[in-house]
């Protein structure tokens, strides 16, 4: 579909892009970390490309990824980066899509952040951050935005408790517990 | 249904009228005129619409019209999924409304926390404040909130709310404090 889109990325940033697919009819270029923002101004400012419309940002936990009908080379192992930070973008002058793709290392969650070119990635990186705890280097605000304050922990991770819940409001402290109503009264 | 007497003496007679008779008519009242706090969440605050509006029509019980300040109102009803994060503010709104209080649950998630059973949703208001009443349903049939109306009804009339149990378990202790 917009195959010439990965042709002329890696034409342009040949040492930036690790490589390229396409699946269901999108197109997916693997950025390297540190040049990133690089080749996203590219996209964004080259006029044939134009890459205007930012459609979301997302972050995908790799932690032991071992589908079905998916040979085991490719599945995850301890050695490979955790996570994949995946950004969606259009141009709505070409009708161009296009999905940046980056590896991103447990040990070292920091991506470079697009939210000073295209805004609208402002809040879905602080969502990415609050569910995922990817740090993003740049970010005028990068604070929790759907969790409290209080929220220790990443609940998207694949290795947070599922039913781990963190009340805000202590469950003794409630107004008719008899054993609080027993200490007052006493 | 006669009621017996068994003193003459004037203020036991009087003590005896306050504390049944009074409360009776008082319970009377209040059960005919609860006002509703709305606590909407969720999809279930349709079908609170629905028993509000004018084709179940909950007014003819006498929860005339809700109330959309908690210092108005005697009958909290939180519909539909209450988050951890919400928690410190249904336990505000709560406190902040007036004596004698009720709650009712409307709706599984505001019971149990239905089907969600993760890191954010509360299973269950009554981890935080006393619930009178719970409607299960996802949503419940309005049918079902008029017939947990009329239970709360019967409850008020009988004293039996968390709050007018507590007010009387209070009274009690004090009486014995005062005895003591």
């Amino acid at each position: 579909m917009a195959q010439k889109v990965l042709d002329s990325l890696t034409a342009q940033h040949a040492a930036a892009i690790e490589h390229t697919e396409s699946q269901h009819g999108d197109e997916i270029a693997w950025v390297k970390r540190d040049q990133l923002l690089a080749v996203a101004t590219w996209l964004k400012t080259d006029p044939t490309m134009l890459f205007d419309a930012p459609v979301f940002c997302t972050c995908i936990d790799r932690l032991d990824w071992r589908p079905l009908g998916v040979p085991p080379s490719q599945a995850w192992t301890e050695d490979k980066p955790r996570f994949e930070v995946c950004y969606q973008l259009r141009s709505v002058t070409h009708r161009y899509r296009l999905r940046l793709k980056i590896s991103v290392p447990e040990s070292d969650p920091h991506v470079p952040s697009l939210a000073g070119l295209w805004p609208a990635f402002n809040w879905q990186e602080r969502e990415t951050f609050d569910m995922y705890g990817i740090r993003f280097d740049g970010h005028p605000d990068l604070r929790r935005i759907y969790l409290y304050e209080e929220f220790v922990g990443y609940p998207l991770r694949k290795d947070y408790p599922k039913e781990k819940r963190q009340p805000l409001v202590r469950r003794d402290d409630l107004p008719m517990n008899p054993i609080k109503v027993a200490r007052e009264h006493k | 249904m006669g009621v017996e007497i068994t003193t003459t003496r004037l203020e036991d007679a009087a003590k005896w009228a306050k504390s049944s008779m009074l409360e009776k008519a008082t319970n009377w009242g209040r059960k005919f005129s609860l006002f509703t706090y709305p606590f909407v969440t969720a999809c279930c605050g349709m079908e609170f619409m629905s028993v509000a509006g004018p084709k179940y029509d909950l007014a003819r019980f006498g929860a005339e019209f809700p109330r959309f300040s908690p210092r108005q109102s005697d009958l909290l009803m939180v519909v539909g999924t209450v988050t951890e994060k919400q928690g410190p503010a249904v336990k505000r709104i709560f406190d902040q409304m007036a004596e004698p209080k009720w709650v009712i649950a409307f709706g599984v998630c505001a019971s149990t926390g239905g089907f969600y059973q993760n890191y954010h949703t509360m299973p269950g208001v009554d981890q935080v404040i006393p619930v009178d009443v719970y409607i299960p349903g996802c949503p419940p049939r309005p049918e079902q909130v008029l017939d947990a109306l009329i239970l709360l009804m019967d409850r008020i009339q009988s004293g039996r709310g968390h709050s007018q149990l507590r007010d009387k378990r209070e009274q009690l202790i004090a009486a014995s404090h005062d005895e003591g």
